[in-house]
């Protein structure tokens, strides 16, 4: 393999899960080579009056590929990731045909090779992701998957959450749960409370989502297997997951960005943009996970990144589907958004989540001599103003079109590449 | 007065108790018209309303279409299949659709809540609200308030209660909202499971026991039952439901000699309400659906015509110059 230039970020401020310092970080073939005072390199990036870290890492993307590329696809998808910062995303398995077997694991995973990002992918833990019968996880795993989850339903039945808990633990794999009773939210289409009630739309009450973190927290008890909880919604689900940790069971859980900025009112208009699964709750809700991404309950910051065309969001709101965008704002709304120090966010958006599905090796990686060269840039000051069409997604589904926030990725280094330079991506 | 909507989607768009009572006002003046012999002004002449009926409908269409004609409006029935909107038919593309046929006004039933608000926003026509889903229904709620105002001469203080499915009901969020605008009291009567789960901020009291509000009230306001309910846990049995929130024979007497029940229809006899119930003097369900037709002219009236208040109605002149105005 021929060198690549060297590169080197320079003049900005270093900060990783070890503290923060001035430095210039160069990058030769894929790792990092040096970090110090006034180095050179062939080629030059500028990080005057940036952050340098560690890249990105999203725990919970939809790439939608296969089976509904006029959303998105694992290219575009991966796309976005890097305008955001991203230099990893783990690919969710509710596609179609779901990710639920090797076969459909090495498609994904063939996709993700020439993307701007480096795509891993989850796998199901039920076939067809339908909670009846265990998907072949040994079978994924040897292919790399180390995270197992039905997202965008959570397993139903007590006894298969069960036995999926306790043959994942002989494979060294974490169950992330999509924390949801079917039947409690009894087709509901936005949290039941005030607002589901004066609009006249079915909800689903927070309960339904805190019953399955109740039980998942029994079952981590009962199995000693890792359950990962995926977009914490609730007060009730953040008070559990503080009680869990603190009495030591294997227990990680997730925010995203929208569950910390957005409360149900959005849904007074009926825009579909503000449908998503878990809803939108109360603004006590999102204090109580602000809190607990400020006191490391919620140690991680995922994007749910949902890519749906316009055509789907344009239907009513009980008839479109629930989610929306998120890689190229996540890093923004939390900085924007969250009141903590630079240092914690870049923990729930890096180390925290690669650790957490076993990227910790490559991703989230301390900025020092020899470490893969998975990088980020960000200009912690630079305003702009979110658009969808802007947005590398083939989906344009944001629900913070039009508003300003602060914190902006100048730079993406993945593995030594800089794929985005400037805020503009390179392939 | 505040500005008024170009669009009926809920009973909030009136603007509170002025804009209720000016089309309290109007429909007065359709009544009059609708009593004549050739009962027609060429009040909306010219303009073109469009019907978007999503989901099946018989009374409130025919009141809308008797309304229109009686304004001397065009109609056209944009024909919508069920099975076009399971084939994921974007409202865009049909409101869009309507819009490039240059049409004045829409009138939409949709069973899916929000659907006509979504529709107001991407067309300049006005938009009526026929019913969207359990949200609201407005002209329903407007031709309550008339025919409460036609037999008790007013809402001011009256004290009604709207007894049954109430967490599934357009009729209810736009009665709730009309009535208490207008100074009534509103008690809501219904099993806990038949509420909507949240209450916050809404101006209603709420009782589990019928026999004890009915001797309170001047107004017993029943909504139909679905059968479906069942299916759902929501109760027990549609006889458990007769016996214990039915306006039975019995219960009827329960209200005073001037209370009134109503009901937005089409009823089921023998489940909320008892058919010896539905005949007496005091249901007032007739009365409704004609006053219905009046509501609905004032309606569009308000939104496609000149929107003047009419002067008091002068029979001696069937041309009628300030609905020739318009």
């Amino acid at each position: 393999m021929p060198d690549s230039p060297s590169l080197v970020l320079k003049g900005g401020r270093i900060v990783d899960e070890s503290g923060e310092r001035d430095g210039d970080v160069v990058v030769v073939d894929g790792r990092i080579a040096a970090v110090g005072a006034d180095l050179s390199a062939d080629r030059v990036l500028d990080a005057s009056g940036c952050i340098v870290a560690p890249g990105l890492v999203d725990v919970h993307t939809h790439l939608r590929e296969p089976g509904k590329e006029e959303a998105e696809t694992v290219e575009t998808g991966a796309r976005g990731a890097a305008l955001g910062g991203y230099t990893a995303i783990l690919a969710m398995p509710n596609t179609t045909p779901p990710i639920d077997s090797a076969a459909v694991v090495q498609q994904v995973l063939e996709l993700g090779r020439t993307a701007p990002c480096d795509v891993h992918t989850s796998g199901a833990i039920t076939v067809g992701r339908a909670g009846e019968k265990l998907a072949p996880m040994a079978e994924m795993a040897a292919l790399g998957v180390r995270v197992f989850t039905d997202d965008g339903a959570g397993v139903q039945s007590n006894l298969l959450m069960r036995r999926a808990m306790e043959y994942a633990r002989g494979l060294d794999v974490v169950l992330a749960q999509h924390c949801e009773d079917d039947a409690l939210c009894g087709g509901g289409h936005m949290h039941e409370g005030e607002w589901s009630a004066r609009l006249g739309i079915a909800g689903q009450p927070a309960e339904a989502e805190e019953l399955m973190v109740m039980r998942d927290i029994a079952l981590a008890r009962l199995t000693g297997c890792r359950i990962h909880f995926q977009h914490m919604s609730t007060a009730g689900s953040v008070a559990m997951i503080r009680a869990a940790v603190a009495s030591g069971l294997p227990v990680t859980a997730e925010a995203t960005p929208h569950h910390f900025t957005l409360t149900h009112a959005e849904c007074a208009g009926y825009d579909p943009v503000f449908k998503v699964n878990p809803p939108l709750r109360t603004a006590e809700d999102v204090e109580a996970v602000k809190g607990a991404l400020a006191d490391g309950t919620i140690g991680i910051i995922a994007t749910d990144h949902a890519p749906h065309t316009a055509e789907t969001k344009e239907l009513p709101f009980d008839q479109a589907p629930p989610g929306m965008l998120g890689l190229e704002t996540a890093l923004a709304l939390a900085l924007t958004e969250l009141d903590l120090p630079i240092q914690q966010v870049l923990a729930a958006l890096s180390w925290n989540p690669a650790r957490a599905v076993g990227l910790g090796h490559l991703h989230g990686r301390p900025i020092a001599e020899g470490e893969p060269a998975n990088l980020c840039v960000i200009d912690p000051e630079a305003t702009w103003t979110v658009s969808g069409r802007a947005m590398a997604s083939r989906s344009t589904n944001t629900p913070y079109e039009g508003r300003e926030v602060r914190g902006r990725v100048r730079h993406t280094v993945l593995f030594g590449e800089p794929v985005v330079i400037g805020g503009e991506a390179q392939r | 007065m505040t500005e008024r909507s170009r669009h009926l989607l809920d009973i909030e768009d009136l603007g509170g108790r002025d804009g209720i009572e000016q089309v309290m006002r109007l429909t007065d003046s359709f009544v009059e018209v609708s009593a004549r012999q050739i009962p027609k002004v060429p009040a909306l002449r010219g303009k073109t309303i469009a019907w978007l009926f999503y989901e099946d409908s018989t009374r409130t269409r025919l009141s809308f279409e008797t309304a229109a004609k009686r304004l001397s409006a065009d109609t056209m029935n944009f024909s919508v299949s069920s099975s076009s909107v399971k084939k994921g038919e974007s409202l865009l593309d049909t409101a869009k659709t309507i819009e490039a046929m240059g049409i004045d006004g829409i009138v939409v039933r949709h069973a899916s809540a929000g659907a006509p608000h979504r529709i107001a926003g991407w067309v300049d026509a006005s938009v009526v609200n026929a019913g969207d889903g359990w949200h609201q229904h407005p002209t329903q709620a407007l031709l309550d308030c008339y025919t409460i105002r036609e037999h008790l001469g007013g809402l001011e203080g009256r004290r009604i209660a709207i007894v049954g499915d109430i967490k599934h009901s357009r009729v209810a969020r736009s009665d709730i909202s009309a009535f208490t605008a207008m100074g009534a009291e509103v008690v809501l009567v219904a099993p806990p499971t038949l509420l909507p789960p949240n209450l916050d901020g809404w101006p209603v009291t709420v009782s589990h026991d019928l026999d004890a509000v009915l001797p309170t009230v001047d107004v017993a306001y029943l909504l139909r039952m679905q059968r479906e309910r069942m299916t759902e846990a929501l109760l027990p049995s549609l006889r458990e439901y007769t016996a214990t929130y039915g306006l039975t024979c019995r219960r009827v007497d329960l209200l005073r000699d001037d209370a009134l029940v109503m009901h937005p229809g089409p009823m089921n006899r023998g489940v909320e309400i008892a058919a010896e119930v539905a005949d007496l003097p005091r249901s007032v369900i007739l009365d409704q659906v004609r006053n219905g037709v009046a509501v609905r002219m004032a309606v569009l009236y308000l939104l496609l015509g000149s929107g003047a208040e009419l002067p008091p109605p002068a029979p001696a002149d069937p041309t009628d110059q300030e609905l020739v105005r318009a």
